[in-house]
């Protein structure tokens, strides 16, 4: 039987069945299992992910330099807000002070949360950016770390609710009532009969908006030409005045 | 020309470079993450409340300026959809513009019946259709629930991209291979939140250790009816929504 076999034939399927004991040497015996094994590359892809440099440090670790602020947010309506979600990533910051991280103060920042959009879910504090106090940054009245609306006292906003809300969203909100209005004792008790006083000169608006007033906060006219005989607010509503854009 | 004698001579050489192979190996082996972390002890999940989402983008910006992810408007490791149910039963959805540049689609206030945020993100399947299409095994789940993209064996192929039903995935377009959320991996093994979940101003979002009974995950688990994104395709998402309304898909 093995006689038939021709000679090459055999000398071929020895030389096969090195090849083919060479192969499989290599690849069970060779190549360490590691090299094989998609365990290898995983691994190594954790360890690349792992390496990666973090951005954002975590709001435990402000508090180590800042227990200031920290303890004012604390206790306000911005104590679940993180540190970074305002003043951004932060790491750099950590590992070197110098490296300062943002702190957004114009009216756009804050509006990507608090402007009104029907979607968002009912009780979220939200305001119209228009016409919410236009062209003053929030800052102005609402300190971030610890955000409450201005408030007008409340012996005033008992009774004028109305004019205390409108206020509160226009350019004299940070101006008290008792700014302009005098009020008697009496007024409480009959509020018909003893009215508080308005303000019956022109002078007394110009304290604030006259040019010389020089105040850089408040819109400014020459009172020597604008609007002659007639008190301001027989035209300016000062509960809530106009924007000084023209349009 | 060279003869048996010389060849078999020079192939002895050959020997010693099993113990080469071997060494090689041996330092490529991965080194264990620093300060003692071990995938076996962990299993991440995301939960996120419907109710408490508010669209402003922030996770959207934290997770492009924490991940590297080009600025360009289509790409998105996490996304924040809008939904916009009509009183006729039709459904608008469309992602925001973290920076609110572009404004949003207004429907008449009197033919929407109900409005809403869904933050979306990689959902770190079970059983991940992505793994299953990969043809060179570039992606895969680690031991602790994350799915990763090895960005050195993916061919940039984009068919883990066509088989997210969820449409998680992104070419990259500088490294062109696959990407997507990787629950901020770097992070989570230091300690450290998602960096979405890390500036959600209303916690929409709560991540934690399904292995650990003190995580806020799992309170929120017990407390919330849960929902998950496409149940019916088996891909059991480890990313649970809360007051989830039935027509998000």
């Amino acid at each position: 039987m093995l006689d038939k076999i021709p000679e090459q034939i055999k000398r071929l399927s020895v030389v096969i069945g090195v090849i083919i004991a060479v192969v499989i040497t290599a690849r069970f015996v060779v190549l360490p299992s590691s090299l094989i094994d998609t365990q290898y590359h995983h691994d190594s892809t954790v360890e690349r992910e792992v390496a990666k440099n973090v951005a954002y440090a975590g709001t435990t670790v402000c508090g180590n330099c800042h227990p200031d602020q920290m303890t004012t947010k604390s206790k306000g309506y911005h104590k679940n807000v993180s540190c970074e979600t305002c003043h951004g990533p932060a790491r750099a910051h950590t590992e070197n002070p110098s490296n300062k991280p943002s702190a957004p103060r114009g009216r756009e920042f804050c509006a990507f949360c608090h402007a009104y959009d029907p979607s968002r879910p009912t009780g979220f504090p939200q305001i119209n950016p228009v016409v919410h106090n236009p062209l003053k940054p929030c800052t102005t009245c609402h300190k971030p770390h610890d955000p409450v609306p201005p408030e007008s006292p409340r012996e005033c906003s008992a009774c004028h609710a109305q004019i205390a809300n409108i206020k509160s969203a226009s350019p004299h909100a940070l101006v008290g009532c008792p700014a302009c209005h005098t009020v008697p004792e009496k007024h409480k008790i009959n509020p018909l009969g003893v009215r508080p006083t308005k303000p019956m000169a022109r002078e007394f608006c110009a304290k604030c908006h006259a040019k010389e007033a020089g105040r850089k906060d408040a819109p400014s006219v020459d009172f020597s030409t604008h609007g002659d005989r007639f008190l301001c607010w027989e035209c300016h509503y000062p509960h809530l005045p106009e924007r000084t854009v023209q349009r | 020309m060279i003869d048996r004698r010389k060849f078999l001579k020079k192939a002895v050489w050959f020997i010693p470079a099993v113990g080469v192979f071997r060494r090689l190996s041996k330092e490529a082996q991965a080194k264990p993450i620093a300060g003692g972390y071990d995938p076996k002890n962990h299993l991440y999940g995301m939960g996120i409340d419907i109710d408490k989402c508010i669209g402003c983008g922030r996770c959207m910006e934290a997770c492009k300026t924490e991940n590297n992810v080009p600025k360009e408007p289509f790409f998105y490791r996490t996304w924040v959809e809008r939904y916009t149910i009509k009183k006729d039963g039709e459904v608008d959805v469309e992602t925001i513009d973290p920076r609110h540049e572009k404004p949003l689609a207004r429907t008449k206030e009197t033919e929407v019946l109900r409005s809403f945020f869904v933050p979306k993100l990689c959902n770190q399947c079970e059983h991940p259709p992505c793994v299953q299409v990969c043809p060179v095994g570039a992606t895969f789940s680690t031991e602790d629930g994350v799915v990763l993209v090895d960005s050195n064996r993916c061919i940039g192929c984009r068919y883990c991209i066509q088989a997210c039903p969820y449409g998680a995935r992104y070419l990259h377009p500088e490294t062109e291979t696959a990407d997507k959320c990787t629950f901020c991996y770097h992070r989570i093994v230091k300690g450290l939140l998602p960096a979405c979940v890390e500036v959600c101003p209303t916690q929409a979002r709560i991540f934690g250790d399904l292995k650990s009974m003190a995580s806020r995950l799992v309170r929120f688990k017990r407390i919330n009816r849960l929902h998950v994104l496409k149940a019916h395709l088996n891909t059991e998402p480890k990313v649970e929504y809360a007051n989830l309304d039935g027509e998000v898909r």
